[in-house]
């Protein structure tokens, strides 16, 4: 049953590339004197889950506010659901839901207004727009804060009505930059949660994030970004599997001996000067070996994670 | 500019800013009420009795009902410039209010528009109020003096227009100070506000014509008096002129401002 499943998850890409609901080619965009995006180029399949990851200044935002005909690219065809956004950007908006990456509520409206009056710029008629309103609220938990002015609001609960607010045109295409940024672990798991559901119920989602946690657990498919250029593409997994290997060991207080060690042996680590971490292939066990001879003072024995592959490859210096 | 970028959805900001509105009107509608009593009072108590009956397009009126009509246009213009700089700027610097609803099927130019038109519309809702206290001083000839209602969105549209300009290029919100003592202040002081600007010497009376507010004065003297001391005519082609040219320009730095 479990091989079944994996398989499954796995040909999910392939059955996405078929039909693509966003097709990105050769996308640039400069500002005056630097280029955000350098040549991107990918596909989001109907019902996929997609993340762009990316340091602070890598792009992401930049590439999701051309996906949503906010800005203008320089160079770069970009397709919604098989129309060109740079000619149908009003029907493709009228069918995708945006949360921004700031609050752009309305702090002068009542939660329930909030709502009402964004689906008023759909052309959505009031009856409707009410029944929307009332569904949505109690899909994010938020009825008992209808009359509620936004400035009252806590920080988790504006995130979950921009995310309702987002939701006000039943999109099927939702488009996420940096949803839980600065929100609690609670506040976080509860986004995650609704999000869950929102993806099981078929919709396309892209979304950026700086938790990798957030990416592994719901992307089906990723991309890294670094200085405007896609490094790399897959499924979390498989990128972990790559990049960082399934197993990492990280060791504090590393001496000469185990820098030669891993030197003799091609191991694949970073060398942070007070601790060294691991990368083990697959098929070349050498946890044994470490535990055995190198263990002195403190070893940490985990799962790779997409953390790992991250930092591997935009490197660990501070972008800002 | 491609004209499908434009269309009916504007209504729905416009309504948008209505609905915010309608949480302060009582506060908002105090200043139109209360603003010409006051003026009213000043002037009949205190400044009739030094100046005396004023010359105007071949009449001879009091100070006050000579006035009544200009603090009406005065109205116009400030209700409109202050809701498309200060107001408006805040809903795009500080609300992001624009940037929401960019992520919407509405465009950046509908949005331009129904900020002018909303500026124009409230213009317009104030200028009712203070028609109706003037009115009931006998300041105001009736029914043509119903007509500085559509006068004050007219010109709110112009006002609004030059207000959502300074928007689209000022760096930050305190910057206002200078459009509005460079600008608004001196159009108060020679638009014909408070003498007739026949009264002005000829070199100054040029600077005068350029004034919009002068031109709005003067028709809304002309509805509410029946007098008017420049061709009606001229005053409202300009008028016209003006708020085309600034809402072309507004639209031109708006999206400039907010597309990146």
């Amino acid at each position: 049953m479990t091989s079944s499943t994996v398989q499954s998850n796995e040909r999910k890409p392939d059955v996405a590339r078929m039909q693509p609901i966003i097709e990105v080619q050769h996308l640039y965009k400069k500002f005056q004197d630097t280029t955000a995006v350098d040549g991107v180029s990918f596909n989001v399949g109907r019902g996929e889950f997609f993340g762009l990851l990316g340091p602070n200044g890598a792009g992401k935002t930049t590439t999701i506010r051309m996906l949503y005909g906010f800005s203008p690219p320089t160079r770069g065809i970009i397709r919604v659901f098989g129309m060109d956004i740079s000619r149908d950007w009003r029907k493709i908006k009228a069918r995708i839901g945006v949360c921004q990456q700031d609050n752009t509520l309305d702090p002068d409206l009542t939660v329930e207004q909030n709502l009402f009056v964004f689906a008023g710029y759909f052309s959505i008629p009031p009856k409707e727009a009410a029944d929307r309103t009332g569904e949505l609220l109690e899909f994010f938990a938020l009825s008992n804060r209808r009359d509620a002015k936004v400035a009252d609001l806590s920080g988790g609960m504006i995130r979950r009505l921009i995310l309702a607010r987002s939701l006000v045109n039943r999109p099927d295409l939702l488009i996420l930059d940096e949803p839980t940024t600065g929100l609690d672990p609670q506040s976080r798991h509860q986004v995650w949660d609704r999000l869950e559901k929102l993806k099981a119920s078929g919709l396309s989602v892209v979304l950026t994030t700086h938790y990798m946690e957030e990416a592994s657990r719901l992307c089906d498919r990723l991309v890294i970004f670094d200085g405007g250029k896609i490094l790399v593409e897959g499924s979390p997994q498989d990128l972990i599997a790559k990049h960082a290997g399934r197993h990492v060991i990280e060791i504090g207080g590393p001496d000469q001996s185990l820098r030669d060690y891993l030197k003799a042996r091609q191991v694949p680590h970073d060398d942070l000067g007070q601790r060294i971490i691991l990368y083990t292939p697959d098929g070349q066990d050498i946890s044994a070996g470490i535990r055995e001879n190198f263990c002195h003072e403190k070893c940490t024995f985990r799962n790779g994670t997409l953390e790992d592959v991250f930092l591997r490859l935009t490197g660990r210096e501070l972008r800002e | 500019m491609e004209l499908r970028v434009l269309s009916w959805r504007f209504w729905k900001v416009w309504r948008r800013n209505l609905v915010t509105f309608q949480k302060i009107w009582k506060v908002s509608f105090i200043t139109p009420l209360i603003e010409p009593l006051l003026f009213v009072a000043a002037f009949s108590l205190g400044f009739a009795g030094i100046v005396g009956p004023i010359r105007y397009g071949g009449a001879e009126l009091t100070y006050t009902a000579f006035i009544a009509p200009a603090l009406i246009a005065t109205a116009v213009m400030n209700n409109a410039f202050f809701e498309t700089t200060y107001a408006s700027f805040v809903r795009m610097y500080y609300q992001k209010t624009f940037d929401g609803m960019l992520a919407t099927p509405l465009s950046i130019e509908e949005i331009i528009i129904a900020e002018i038109v909303w500026s124009a519309s409230k213009a317009a809702a104030a200028a009712g109020i203070m028609l109706a206290v003037l009115a009931v001083f006998g300041y105001i000839q009736l029914p043509s003096g119903l007509l500085a209602i559509p006068l004050a969105f007219f010109g709110g549209i112009a006002f609004g227009a030059v207000g959502l300009f300074f928007t689209g290029i000022i760096p930050t919100i305190e910057m206002f100070n200078l459009p509005i003592f460079l600008f608004v202040t001196p159009m108060f002081l020679f638009s014909g506000v408070f003498f007739p600007v026949s009264n002005l010497p000829l070199w100054a009376k040029p600077l005068a014509l350029a004034f919009p507010l002068y031109h709005l004065v003067e028709l809304a003297r002309l509805v509410c008096l029946g007098r008017h001391e420049t061709v009606p005519l001229l005053s409202g082609v300009y008028l016209a002129v003006f708020a085309f040219i600034f809402t072309a320009l507004a639209l031109v730095f708006m999206r400039r401002r907010l597309i990146k």
